[in-house]
């Protein structure tokens, strides 16, 4: 099984792993938080609109927001308890906005709502899996938190051959997905076939990378008998990035702009396989999700399961605080994760780690001019060419930029990992792709308000034209009641 | 046949019109910035330099010659060329509108291109007949169209590169444009 | 032999004159197909925040090149690119790109109800009745200031548009090296 074959990656880069702090941690449950804060908008798409008020007495697992519009997900109570507040809280975003929280004050007691539980998932009609995942506000896991029903509905409906489950966890740090691998391999399996199922996929292989020989053993136990195929993969970063894990396992590359069903493939993060099992078998929905505590400057590194809403910094205390001062916060991987200072933002379903990071490990330096070196078109996992693509972008020529291929960037990070002179390359693509759909808004914006005001004006025309109607109607109708006048006295005088 | 290329190589590369010469400097700085720009420049002038210098040539031979006032020469060749100008824009603005607001004002600036007058007066002194005279002029304006794309290729370049503030803009464009005339020394050995 | 010259150059100078005339006849451009073009590139709402009475008067004045493309405060930086590409040419956008996109605020706290806000608003962009609060709708409102000008209360202020998570991106890197 593990012999299967691979196919070459283009670029990539070999950060150090450091996956040696947490990665022997057994995951363990974090104590139940006071009060939890859960954002409306943890997924891509549109925020949820909530369906409680404050005061309402709210049970585990009980719908507290509802998916709005088509690629939208639910949010569901993490715990029981009540809802103190609906209001703004600090986002786990780099620009620490607020953004659209349900606050819950949690009572301890944990009293779940009923759930549904099913002996024998595979009964189901595909279509039944899709909307139970969905009813369950299920988002892809492994950061890009895309709503899953929608993957499993879009993938049904445009016929996948092939299903690739990524427990690639390239990032550095992170092993919450080794830990889950490892632990709860049984149920991984499971959800997969159900996703699998799902989707009528006939190929089915589960990519994990060969620094993680456990959780590759554990998977192969849990797959004997299963048509699930795990496949080693060789470690480098961005193996676990969607195009890429696909390119390594398949050898088929995603076209520009596409989506991977375009080429029959649907790629799922394992986490969210588990996620899938337990919704579907014991009618659980997405509460918690497992984090890794990073990083130097974090005393004890770990994996816990967190209920979404948790403010960070009561994993920081689990994790017994800070060993020293940390230099940089980060959600997520070193590699792609979001930048934060406030503690208090939540953990939600796409925070796959908390890293505090010294200042040795991040290694910041002051930039110096490029010297026209090409390491970054080497590392470039896409084939890009990020040093002409951030000269553009510099000198404001944000379409030479996407000539380029700027659009095709999966902001990897693999280029100012590699850079000598320590160019933030990917901020300049960050800034670029803002740019661009802002200049797109405002865009978008000018032709629906032009629209209005031609609108407007037609209105304002017909307005005046049926006025001017309006009085040239009356005036004939004087007319003609003083022509009748007229004639009825001339008749008079007749007479 | 070989002597008409000859004169068309001789005139595009080795007395190259802008860089050896260093006739229509204007166009080559002003219009370098940008290679939609750069083209359309180039085309007009083409167009404009071969059409003059036919002109310009029935001209002396046709009138001034046989009345004998060659000494109006440059006054009757500034009001041809004008002229020529003139109805270029005009075809232009008729034929491709586009292209009329990409040149936009460097259209009539073509009138006090030296290089144009400079070639019709060049034809005169070195007594070239009709169809010398013909090549003459459209080789320099190959020749001109040469170096407009090459340098446009550079300045597009040099617009994302760092250069020190001090040379920034123009100062560096003429520091490439030197280089560049250095560069074109070398066809002085096919002569 | 002054003679010869004075009568050939007013001679040759006739002819070409007359030439250029004729062409001028036979290759008149009726109209110029560009001015609405770049109508539709513009706002359309009339505002007359560039000092042309409407949008055509501006499509007009860009097309003989008498103003710069940055004319348009409500179209910003991204209508002066669109018309900068429209007419071939380069557009110093140093100067638009510090205007931060503004829209209008009314304070209900002032607001008396007059009304005359919604009636200059030339994109529908505020609700109201008589003797009731008015609200903007955030989506039509082009920032042109119309309502600012007729608010009796001062009630009515262009505001810059708060960020939020779909609008918000990285700034661009400032140390100029890369």
């Amino acid at each position: 099984m593990l012999s299967a074959k691979l196919f070459k990656l283009r670029g990539g880069v070999h950060p150090e792993g450091r996956k040696n702090l947490s990665a022997e941690r057994h995951i363990r449950t974090l104590p139940l938080p006071q009060k939890l804060f859960v954002p409306l908008q943890q997924h891509i798409g549109a925020p949820a609109s909530p369906v409680v008020n404050v005061g309402d007495k709210v049970l585990k697992g009980q719908l507290i927001a509802v998916a709005q519009g088509a690629v939208s997900s639910s949010i569901h109570a993490p715990t029981s308890g009540v809802i103190v507040a609906l209001g703004d809280h600090v986002a786990p975003h780099p620009s620490g906005l607020p953004v659209p929280t349900i606050t819950l004050q949690s009572d301890g007691a944990e009293n779940w709502i009923a759930c549904e539980t099913i002996a024998d998932p595979f009964a189901l009609t595909p279509e039944d899996i899709a909307a139970r995942v969905g009813a369950a506000g299920i988002v892809g896991l492994g950061g890009a938190t895309f709503p899953s029903a929608l993957k499993l509905n879009l993938s049904r409906s445009s016929g996948v051959q092939t299903l690739i489950m990524n427990g690639g966890e390239c990032e550095p740090y992170l092993t919450c997905d080794d830990r889950i691998m490892r632990e709860r391999a049984a149920e991984i399996v499971e959800g997969i076939r159900l996703i699998a199922y799902a989707v009528a996929a006939q190929e089915i292989l589960v990519g994990i990378e060969d620094n993680k020989p456990e959780a590759i053993a554990a998977m192969q136990a849990a797959s004997v008998d299963t048509p699930v195929k795990v496949v080693a993969m060789p470690s480098m970063y961005p193996m676990g990035s969607e195009k890429q894990i696909i390119q390594v396992l398949t050898g088929k590359e995603v076209p520009a702009g596409g989506r991977p069903a375009d080429i029959g493939v649907l790629v799922h993060n394992v986490a969210t396989a588990y996620a899938v099992q337990q919704a579907i078998r014991f009618g659980k929905p997405l509460l918690s999700r497992l984090v890794t505590l990073s990083g130097g400057a974090i005393k004890t590194p770990c994996n816990v399961e967190a209920l979404i809403g948790t403010p960070v910094e009561e994993l920081i205390a689990f994790a017994d605080g800070y060993a020293q001062p940390a230099a940089r916060m980060v959600l997520g991987g070193p590699m792609m994760g979001q930048q934060f200072t406030n503690t208090n933002v939540p953990v939600v379903k796409g925070t796959s780690g908390v890293l505090a990071l010294t200042a040795s490990e991040i290694g910041q330096a002051e930039p110096s001019p490029c010297i026209r070196c090409s390491t970054c078109i080497r590392a470039c996992p896409v084939g890009l060419m990020p040093v002409e693509m951030v000269s553009r972008i510099r000198a404001s020529d944000l379409a030479a930029a996407v000539d380029f291929g700027l659009k095709d960037c999966i902001a990897c990070g693999s280029c100012s990992y590699v850079c000598p002179a320590h160019i933030p390359l990917v901020h300049y693509f960050n800034y670029a792709k803002g740019d661009l759909a802002a200049q797109e808004r405002t865009k978008l914006k000018q032709e629906a308000t032009k629209k209005l005001a031609d609108a407007r004006n037609e209105r304002i025309a017909r307005i005046e034209r049926e006025r001017a109607e309006a009085a040239a109607r009356r005036k004939a109708a004087r007319e003609a009641k003083a022509a009748k006048a007229a004639a009825e006295k001339a008749a008079e005088e007749v007479a | 046949m070989s002597e008409y290329l000859l004169l068309l190589l001789g005139t595009a590369l080795v007395n190259n019109v802008v860089l050896v010469k260093f006739l229509g400097l204007c166009p080559f700085m002003g219009v370098s910035k940008k290679m939609d720009g750069a083209l359309g420049m180039s085309m007009a002038t083409t167009f404009v330099l071969t059409l003059a210098t036919a002109a310009t040539w029935m001209l002396e031979h046709w009138l001034l010659m046989p009345l004998g006032i060659q000494y109006l020469r440059i006054l009757a060749f500034i009001l041809t060329i004008a002229a020529v100008v003139q109805f270029t824009e005009m075809v232009i603005r008729k034929t491709s509108p586009g292209l009329y607001q990409v040149l936009g004002i460097y259209l009539p600036l073509i009138t006090t291109n030296c290089a144009v007058l400079g070639i019709a007066l060049l034809n005169v002194q070195e007594k070239n007949s009709f169809m010398h005279s013909l090549l003459y002029g459209f080789g320099s304006a190959l020749g001109f169209s040469l170096v407009m794309l090459l340098f446009t290729g550079l300045r597009v370049r040099l617009a994302l590169a760092q250069v020190p503030p001090a040379f920034s803009g123009a100062p560096i464009g003429f520091v490439v444009a030197g280089l560049l005339a250095l560069s074109f020394m070398g066809f002085a050995g096919l002569a | 032999m002054l003679l010869s010259a004075i009568v050939s150059l007013t001679l040759l100078g006739t002819i070409l004159g007359l030439l250029l005339g004729l062409a001028a006849r036979y290759l008149k451009v009726e109209g110029n197909p560009l001015v609405a073009e770049l109508e539709q590139l513009l706002p359309g709402s009339q505002c007359g925040q560039c000092g042309f009475p409407g949008c055509i008067g501006a499509a007009q004045a860009l097309a003989e090149g008498s103003v710069s493309v940055t004319l348009c405060p409500p179209g910003g930086r991204a209508v002066a690119q669109l018309l900068a590409a429209k007419l071939g040419i380069e557009a110093d956008l140093s100067g638009v790109a510090d205007n931060v996109p503004r829209i209008a605020e009314i304070k209900e706290e002032i607001c008396i109800g007059c009304t005359r806000c919604f009636k200059v608003c030339p994109t529908d962009a505020i609700m109201g009745a008589a003797q009731q609060i008015h609200v903007v709708f955030r989506e039509a409102c082009t920032a042109c200031g119309k309502c600012e000008e007729v608010c009796p209360t001062e009630s009515v202020k262009l505001q810059p548009i708060p960020a939020t998570l779909q609008s918000w991106y990285w700034n661009k890197p400032t140390g100029a090296l890369a």
